[in-house]
C-alpha cells in the first residue's frame, strides 16, 4: 500500500553528464544543483508523511528539552526499554542485516547474480543504522553525554553495551566506505572512485565481522535480564538466535524494499533488469528458506535444553508457539515452495510475515515477555508519541533514500567511466 | 595525582589496550570487580524489624530526598501495600503475613559483590567500589542497561527529570568515608541492621542462626545468591515468603556474558581469515573472469 502512495513519486531522467568539480566553488554550485526537489512535489506521498515528520521533530524537541517521562513515552521503572529500542534500534539492526548478507555472498562468494541489488541494500542498511540505531540518542537518558564511551569518559570495556556501541559506530563507516564508490560517480570524481573502489574489499570483512557481534550483542545486553525475561525466550544462547535470525530478517527486508522501490523507481531500470530481478528474489528466497530452517531447529533444540516445554501450555505458550510457528516455520515454507514455483507473490507475502515475526520476536524480549509475571495492568504500552516518533523517524530514512536513489547511481547504471575503470 | 602518576596511568592504559584489553574484555573482569577484598555490608534481621520506617526517614534525609510521613496511623496505611524502592525512596520495608506471623522486611541495593549493573555499564559510572559500595557517577549516558541487568530491580531511573539520574542506594558512600556508618543503620532502635566487613556480618549471621536454631532457618539470603552480595538477611521463614526471589541462582551475574565476551577475539581473529581464503579460492582466472564479464554486458 505504501508503495502505491509512492508510485507517483518523481523519476529522474537524465542524459549522462559528468559533473566537473574541481573547486569547493563547483561543489557549492553542484550541491545547489542537487538539492533541489525533483519533478511533482504536492504526491500523496509527501502531503501524508510530511506532516507526521514534523509532528515528530516536534515531539522530539519537546522529549529533548523534558525528558523521558510521560507523557512523551509509557517507559517506568519496570520497563526501562520499549518501543525505541525495541523497535527502531533491535528490530532495525536485524532488518538492516541484509546489506552484510549480501556483501558476504557478493563480495565474497562472488556471486555476480547479486551485484544488481547490492548498491540499494548497502545504502538502505547505512541509513537503517544512521536513524534507526541514530534513534538511540532519544532514548539515552543523558544524551549529552553519548561520545564518553567514544571518548573515554570512562571505557567500559567489560561491558557487551561498550562493543554494540562502538561495532555501531565503526560499521556505518565501514557501510559509508562500501558505499562511497558510488557516491563518487555522482559527484564524477575518477581519482576518488579509485580510491575508494579499492577500500570495498576491506571494508566488506571488517563490516561482517562487526556485524556478526552486534548483531549478537544486542541480544547479548539482554543475557543479564535472565530472571526477568521468560523462560520460554530465555536461553544462553540468545546471541546465536540474533545473529541467525538476521540473517532472514535482513534479507526479508531486502524483498520487501526492493519490490517497492522497484515499483517506485522502476523507470531507472531496463526490462532485461526487471527478468533477473524475479531471479534475484527466488535466490534470497532460497538463503532465508535454509537459515529459517536452521533457526527453527535451533529453537526447537533449546526449547528441550532449556526446560521450557512444560511453558509450552500456558498463556505465553501459546504466543511463544505462534511466533515460532506462525512467523518462523510457516513463512519458511512459503519461502521454499515459492523459490520451488518462481512465484514472486508468494516470496513477498513471506518475506511480510517473516518480518512480522521478526518485530514479534524482539519486541519479546524488550518488553512483551520481559517482566512477563507483572499483572496486565502494569504492563508497559508505547505511548501515543512514541509511535509517532517512530514513524516519524522512519519517514525521513525513506526520504533520504530517495533522495539519494534520484541523484545517485544506486538502481540506475553507473556511469560509463565508472565501469570502465571495474573492468580493469 | 602528580605528574609521574598521572604518566603512568596514561601509559599502562595505552600498553593494555595495545596488548589487548581491548580484544579480550571479559578478561578484565577479575582485576576489576575483586572478590577477596574486604567488602562492607548490612546484616538485616527480619526477626527484629519492627516496622517503624525510621530507617526511611533517615535514608531520604541523608540523601536529600523527599522526607515520609512515619506516624504510625500514615506507617499502617503504607505498609498494607507491596512497594518498591523508587527514585526518590532508596529503601522501604515492607510487611509480610507468613506461617509465624508477621514480618518487616527493609529491602534496598544489594550491593552485589560481582554486580550486574557495573558490568553492564558503557562507560563505568555504576561501579562496585573496593570498599564493597555499589555507586553511580554523572558520566552515566543514561540507556537504563543497569535497571535491565539487576537481578534485583534496583536502579531507578529520573523519567520526570529533563536532566535526569539513576538512583538508588548507595550505602551511604560519602559518610563511609568520612568515618560515618548508613544512615539507616545509625538511626535503627531495634539493631535489625548491623554494619560490618562482610566477614563479620557474614560470621554475625551465623552465629544467630547457630544459637537460636529455633528462630531462625539456616539460611543467610546473599551468602551465595548471584555470587554473593554485601547485603544479607536473616528470617525466620523461607524467604520466598517474605518477598525474596529463590531463582537467581548463584552465579554472578557478569559471568553470563563472558561467553559472548570472550567469542570477540575469534570473531576478529577466524573472520577475516575465512573471508579472505574463500574471496581468493572463488576468484576465476583471468581469461574465464574476461569471458564472464562479456557476458555480464550481454544481459544489460
Amino acid at each position: 500500500m505504501a508503495g502505491e502512495k509512492l508510485e507517483t513519486v518523481e523519476v529522474v531522467q537524465q542524459k549522462e553528464e559528468v559533473p566537473q568539480i574541481k573547486s569547493l566553488g563547483d561543489f557549492w554550485t553542484f550541491m545547489k544543483g542537487q538539492l533541489k526537489p525533483r519533478g511533482n512535489i504536492a504526491t500523496p506521498f509527501n502531503i501524508i508523511s510530511l506532516p507526521i515528520m514534523i509532528l515528530g521533530y516536534i515531539f522530539i524537541v519537546y522529549r529533548l528539552a523534558t525528558g523521558l517521562g510521560k507523557p512523551i513515552t509509557n517507559l517506568n521503572q519496570e520497563y526501562p526499554w520499549g518501543l525505541w529500542i525495541g523497535f527502531d534500534v533491535v528490530t532495525g539492526v536485524a532488518f538492516a542485516g541484509g546489506a552484510y548478507v549480501l556483501c558476504f555472498v557478493v563480495y565474497i562468494l562472488r556471486a555476480e547474480k547479486y551485484h544488481a541489488i547490492i548498491r540499494a541494500t548497502v545504502l538502505n542498511g547505512f541509513l537503517a543504522y544512521l536513524f534507526y540505531a541514530g534513534a538511540i540518542v532519544l532514548d539515552i537518558g543523558r544524551w549529552w553525554n553519548i561520545y564518553n564511551p567514544m571518548v573515554g569518559n570512562d571505557f567500559g570495556v567489560n561491558a557487551v553495551m561498550f562493543l554494540v556501541a562502538w561495532h555501531f559506530f565503526l560499521y556505518m563507516l565501514a557501510e559509508l566506505v562500501e558505499f562511497s564508490p558510488t557516491i563518487a560517480e555522482w559527484l564524477g570524481m575518477k581519482w576518488l572512485r579509485k580510491i575508494l573502489g579499492s577500500l570495498t574489499l576491506g571494508a566488506v570483512v571488517f563490516g561482517i565481522c562487526l556485524s556478526t557481534l552486534h548483531q549478537s550483542g544486542l541480544a547479548a545486553l539482554m543475557i543479564m535480564a535472565k530472571s526477568k525475561i521468560h523462560p520460554l525466550w530465555y536461553t544462553e544462547f540468545i546471541p546465536i538466535l540474533y545473529f541467525v535470525s538476521s540473517i532472514f530478517a535482513g534479507l526479508s527486508m531486502v524483498i520487501f524494499e526492493g519490490s517497492i522501490s522497484h515499483k517506485v523507481f522502476g523507470g531507472q531500470l531496463d526490462e532485461a533488469h526487471h527478468k533477473h530481478y524475479d531471479d534475484i528474489l527466488v535466490g534470497l528466497s532460497k538463503i532465508c528458506a535454509v537459515a529459517m530452517f536452521g533457526y527453527f531447529f535451533l529453537k526447537a533444540i533449546l526449547l528441550v535444553h532449556e526446560h521450557a516445554v512444560g511453558y509450552l501450555f500456558t498463556p505465553m505458550g501459546t504466543w511463544y508457539l505462534i511466533e515460532v510457528i506462525g512467523f518462523v516455520l510457516v513463512p519458511c515454507f512459503m519461502f521454499i515452495s515459492g523459490a520451488q514455483q518462481k512465484n514472486t507473490a508468494t516470496i513477498k507475502f513471506a518475506a511480510i510475515l517473516t518480518m512480522l515475526g521478526i518485530i514479534i520476536n524482539r519486541l519479546n524480549y524488550t518488553f512483551i515477555a520481559y517482566n512477563w509475571y507483572l499483572p496486565l495492568s502494569e504492563k508497559y504500552w508505547p505511548a501515543p508519541m512514541e509511535y509517532v516518533i517512530t514513524a516519524s523517524i522512519i519517514l525521513t530514512e525513506i526520504w533520504a533514500f530517495r533522495w539519494i536513489v534520484n541523484r545517485m547511481p544506486v538502481l540506475k547504471e553507473p556511469p560509463a567511466w565508472a565501469k570502465a575503470m571495474e573492468e580493469h | 595525582m602528580d605528574r609521574r602518576n598521572f604518566l603512568k596511568i596514561i601509559g599502562s592504559g595505552a600498553a593494555s589496550a595495545a596488548t589487548g584489553n581491548l580484544l579480550t574484555p571479559g578478561r578484565t573482569f577479575a582485576k576489576d570487580t575483586p572478590t577477596v577484598k574486604e567488602f562492607y555490608g548490612i546484616l538485616v534481621d527480619t526477626t527484629r524489624c519492627i516496622g517503624c520506617r525510621r530507617c526511611e526517614k533517615a535514608c531520604a534525609e541523608a540523601n536529600g530526598l523527599p522526607v515520609p510521613d512515619i506516624s504510625e496511623s500514615k506507617s499502617a496505611d503504607v505498609l498494607k501495600t507491596k512497594r518498591k524502592t523508587t527514585d526518590t525512596e532508596y529503601t522501604i520495608i515492607n510487611s509480610y503475613d507468613t506461617e509465624k506471623g508477621k514480618f518487616f522486611v527493609p529491602k534496598r541495593c544489594m550491593h552485589c559483590n560481582q554486580p550486574g549493573c557495573a558490568a553492564a555499564c558503557l562507560v563505568k559510572a555504576m561501579k562496585k567500589r573496593p570498599s564493597g559500595h555499589v555507586t553511580w557517577a554523572s558520566n552515566c549516558i543514561g540507556c537504563r542497561l543497569c535497571m535491565v541487568s539487576c537481578p534485583f530491580d534496583i536502579p531507578k531511573f529520573e523519567y520526570s527529570k529533563a536532566m535526569p539520574r539513576i538512583q538508588k542506594c548507595n550505602l551511604c558512600f560519602d559518610r563511609f568515608n568520612n568515618g560515618g556508618i548508613p544512615a539507616c543503620v545509625e538511626v535503627c532502635p531495634t539493631q535489625a541492621l548491623m554494619f560490618g566487613s562482610r566477614r563479620q556480618i557474614l560470621e554475625e549471621g551465623k552465629r544467630r542462626i547457630a544459637t537460636n536454631p529455633d528462630k531462625y532457618i539456616d539460611h543467610i539470603y546473599g551468602e551465595f545468591e548471584v555470587g554473593g552480595t554485601s547485603h544479607l538477611y536473616l528470617s525466620a521463614v523461607p524467604f520466598e515468603q517474605i518477598g525474596f526471589r529463590k531463582d537467581l541462582g548463584t552465579k554472578p551475574y557478569p559471568e553470563y556474558s563472558t561467553g559472548f565476551l570472550y567469542a570477540v577475539p575469534f570473531i576478529f581473529v577466524l573472520w577475516p581469515i575465512v573471508m579472505l581464503g574463500i574471496n581468493r579460492a572463488t576468484k576465476k582466472d583471468g581469461h574465464e573472469h574476461q569471458e564472464e564479464k562479456h557476458e555480464e554486458k550481454g544481459k544489460h
